[in-house]
C-alpha cells in the first residue's frame, strides 16, 4: 500500500532547498543566504558549558565532601533529594543495588550506574538547584558532587574534586554499557 | 474460512478468525461495508424505527462572532491530554496525546504529546539566540528572524518519547486507555531550515564526528547527536502544522531528528557543539539507555522501531454489541515507511492485512483500517507492523527475552523500560469491554 509516488518527495524537496542559494553580496552564490554573524570564543564562553567525559571543559576550583555537605545544607537539596541524598521528588542519589536482580527493578542511580562523574558535576551546573539553576559557583558545584560521590563511597571523605581529579574517578559501572550507534541505525 | 454476500452477490471474505473481512471491502461505493453488516448478527441494522426530525436552536438563530483563534467544540471538552504534573512540582512534566479521541495522522499542535524537564517555558524570539560553534571554521550566531529568512522544507514526521509504551513492560498488564500506554508519541508537519544549510555556512572541521544539542530552559537539556545525522534530514524546525511552535514544543526553535529518540529532538534550541565524541550527558549515560537481562545496557539507541496500535476500539472505547466495527490504529517506524500492518482477532494465530491510509510516508504516522464483523464472542486484538526496511513489530514475549522479565507492575506513569515497540494486545469480552491483556 506505499504511495510510491510519495517516496521521494520528502528527498525532492530537501534537495530543491539545499540548491535553491540566495543571493547575498559578497559572498558567494552557491554557499548560501549567510544570515549567521561570526561570534568569538570569548563571546560565547557564557554558553559554552559542555564537559568531556575526559575533563575537557571542567572549569577552575575545587571543592571536598565536608563541604560539599555545607551546600547541600545551604541550598535545601533535601527538599527533593532527602537527608544524604535518600531520596524525594527529585530521586535518591546513593544506593541502586544490582542491575540484574531478578527480584527488584533495578534503579538506574550514580553509584550503581552512572558511567562519568563528569556528568555529576555537568548536570549539577546546569540544572540544579530545579528553583535556581546556574546559580551555584564552580567551587560549590565541585564541592556537591564530592559530597555525593563520597555518600556512594566511590571517593574518600577527605578527598578534594576539581578539574584534574574529577575526570579520573573511575565509575562502578563505567563498563556497563553496549554502544548501539552507528551498529545499527 | 466462511464468506459474506454482499448485495451484489460478491464475496465479501472473512480474511482471518473471528470475522476480520478483507481490507479492500472498505474501499468506496460502500456496498461491501453494507454486505457485511447485513450478514453481521441480526438486530444491529433493523433496530427501532428513527425519530422524526426536527429543527435544533443553531437551525433557527444566529452563531457567535467567529473567534481570531478558533478552539474546538465544547462539545470535544474532553479531548485533552492527560497531564503527569500539573502542579509544576520539582521533576519531568509530561502530557499524552488522547490517541483513542482522534484520527487521521496529524496530531493538532494543543494535543501533541511534551515530556518538559522543567514545565512550559516561553521564550522571547526578540532576544533568543541560536549559535553553532565548536570544531567549524568560523563561530555564528543567528537571530530568529535571520533564521526565517533561510530556504524552508516542510516534512510530516513523527515524534516519540524513549519511554513511550513503557508501562508494557510491567509484570501484569496495566488497565489503562491507549492514551496512558502509547500517548507519548505524535505526528505533525514541521516547518523549518535544514540543519545541513547552517553548518554549510559554518563550515565543519572533519574531524567532528558528533554535535552537542542543547536546550535554552531551565535545565538547558544537551544530547550528543551524530553528525551524519545532519547531513541526512535533521532540521532546525520553526513552525508546526502551519503555525509557530507551540512554546511546550519547543518556541521559537527545536531541533528535528526525524525518526530519532524524542528527547534527541531538542527543544528551545539554543546551541550546537561540533565536537569528537560525545559529552555523555545525563539523558544519554542514565536515560534513555536500554538495561538488557544481563545488567548491561544499550547506549545511544536512536531510531524508535516499528510500531502500532489499535486505537479504536481500546481501553475505554468499547464495543457496543456484535455487529460492524472498523477496527483502526497508528503505525510507524524511525527507519521509513511502512510496509504493512496486520491485524489479528485470536491473539495472533491468524492475520488480516489491514489498509493504510495514502499518503505513506517515510518516518511520520500511517493510519490503518479494517472492517469487523463481531460476532459476539470475546476475542484477543492485535496488531502488528512492518516497515520498509523489513523490521517486524516483535512480540511482547519475543522482547522480554532480550529485555529481561519485568520485576513488577508499577505505576502507568513510570518509565521502567524504553524503546519498547512489542505488539499491544486488547481483549474485547462478551459485552464488548476492552482491556489491556497479554497474549
Amino acid at each position: 500500500m506505499c504511495m510510491r509516488k510519495m517516496s521521494t518527495y520528502n528527498k525532492t524537496l530537501g534537495a530543491a532547498a539545499l540548491m535553491f542559494a540566495f543571493g547575498v553580496a559578497g559572498a558567494n552564490a552557491a554557499d548560501g543566504p549567510h544570515f549567521g554573524q561570526p561570534i568569538s570564543p570569548a563571546d560565547l564562553a557564557p554558553w559554552d558549558i559542555s564537559i568531556g567525559p575526559d575533563g575537557v571543559g571542567l572549569p577552575a576550583g575545587s571543592g571536598t565532601p565536608a563541604q560539599g555537605a555545607q551546600v547541600y545544607a545551604d541550598h535545601g537539596c533535601a527538599a527533593c533529594h532527602g537527608d544524604k541524598g535518600s531520596g524525594g521528588s527529585g530521586g535518591p542519589l546513593v544506593g541502586g543495588g544490582p542491575l540484574n536482580a531478578p527480584d527488584k527493578e533495578a534503579q538506574k542511580l550514580i553509584g550503581n550506574y552512572w558511567p562519568y562523574a563528569t556528568t555529576v558535576f555537568d548536570f549539577i551546573r546546569r540544572a540544579m538547584p530545579w528553583q535556581q539553576p546556574k546559580t551555584l559557583s564552580d567551587n560549590d558545584v565541585y564541592a556537591v558532587t564530592a559530597y555525593i560521590l563520597a555518600l556512594n563511597k566511590i571517593v574518600g571523605e577527605e578527598d578534594v574534586i576539581n578539574a584534574e581529579t574529577l575526570p579520573k574517578v573511575k565509575m562502578p559501572n563505567r563498563d556497563g554499557f553496549i554502544i548501539r550507534y552507528p551498529e545499527k541505525h | 474460512m466462511r464468506s459474506r454476500r454482499n448485495p451484489r452477490g460478491e464475496d465479501a471474505p472473512q480474511v482471518a478468525a473471528n470475522g476480520l473481512l478483507d481490507r479492500r471491502a472498505l474501499l468506496g461505493r460502500g456496498a461491501l461495508i453494507a454486505g457485511a453488516m447485513t450478514a453481521g448478527a441480526a438486530g444491529s441494522l433493523t433496530g427501532a424505527a428513527a425519530e422524526p426530525l426536527s429543527n435544533g436552536p443553531w437551525s433557527l438563530a444566529p452563531g457567535v462572532p467567529v473567534p481570531p483563534y478558533g478552539q474546538p467544540s465544547k462539545y470535544e471538552a474532553k479531548v485533552v491530554r492527560t497531564l503527569s504534573n500539573p502542579k509544576l512540582e520539582s521533576r519531568t512534566s509530561g502530557a499524552r496525546t488522547p490517541h483513542h479521541l482522534l484520527n487521521g495522522t496529524i496530531t493538532p499542535n494543543g494535543l501533541h504529546f511534551v515530556v518538559a524537564r522543567g514545565g512550559e517555558t516561553n521564550v522571547d524570539p526578540e532576544t533568543h539566540r541560536f549559535v553553532i560553534h565548536g570544531l567549524v571554521k568560523q563561530p555564528m550566531v543567528w537571530t530568529v528572524d535571520a533564521l526565517h529568512r533561510y530556504p524552508m522544507v516542510s516534512r510530516i514526521t513523527f515524534l516519540e518519547c524513549g519511554g513511550n509504551s513503557a508501562p508494557l513492560y510491567s509484570k501484569e498488564p496495566i488497565q489503562a486507555s491507549v492514551q496512558a500506554l502509547h500517548g507519548l508519541s505524535s505526528c505533525a508537519e514541521w516547518t523549518g531550515v535544514l540543519l545541513s544549510t547552517l553548518l554549510d555556512e559554518v563550515g565543519v572541521d572533519p574531524k567532528a564526528k558528533w554535535m552537542i544539542a542543547e536546550s535554552a530552559d531551565l535545565p538547558t537539556m544537551n544530547r550528543s547527536i551524530p553528525v551524519a545525522k545532519a547531513w541526512d534530514d535533521a532540521m532546525i524546525a520553526l513552525y508546526q502544522n502551519g503555525e509557530a511552535l507551540n512554546p511546550s514544543n519547543g518556541y521559537p526553535m527545536r531541533l528535528l531528528l526525524p525518526g530519532y529518540e524524542g528527547n534527541m529532538n531538542v527543544k528551545w534550541l539554543r546551541r550546537i557543539k561540533l565536537v569528537e565524541s560525545p559529552v555523555m550527558a545525563i539523558n544519554e549515560s542514565k536515560q534513555y539507555t536500554i538495561l538488557l537481562a544481563s545488567g548491561k545496557a544499550w547506549q545511544f539507541y536512536y531510531p524508535q522501531e516499528v510500531k502500532s496500535f489499535i486505537t479504536r476500539p481500546s481501553p475505554g472505547v468499547n464495543l457496543q454489541g456484535p455487529g460492524f466495527y472498523e477496527i483502526t490504529g497508528i503505525a510507524y517506524s524511525g527507519n521509513g515507511r511502512i510496509s504493512k500492518v496486520e491485524i489479528s482477532a485470536d491473539g495472533g494465530k491468524s492475520w488480516a492485512r489491514a489498509a493504510l491510509n495514502e499518503p505513506v510516508l517515510s518516518k511520520a504516522f500511517t493510519r490503518f483500517r479494517l472492517p469487523w464483523n463481531w460476532d459476539g464472542r470475546p476475542v484477543v486484538l492485535q496488531s502488528r507492523a512492518t516497515d520498509e526496511a523489513g523490521n517486524v513489530q516483535p512480540t511482547r514475549e519475543a522482547l522480554i527475552a532480550d529485555r529481561g522479565p519485568p520485576r513488577s507492575t508499577p505505576n502507568v506513569l513510570a518509565f521502567p523500560m524504553e524503546h519498547f515497540n512489542a505488539i499491544t494486545s486488547w481483549g474485547v469480552d462478551a459485552k464488548g469491554e476492552v482491556s489491556h491483556v497479554y497474549a
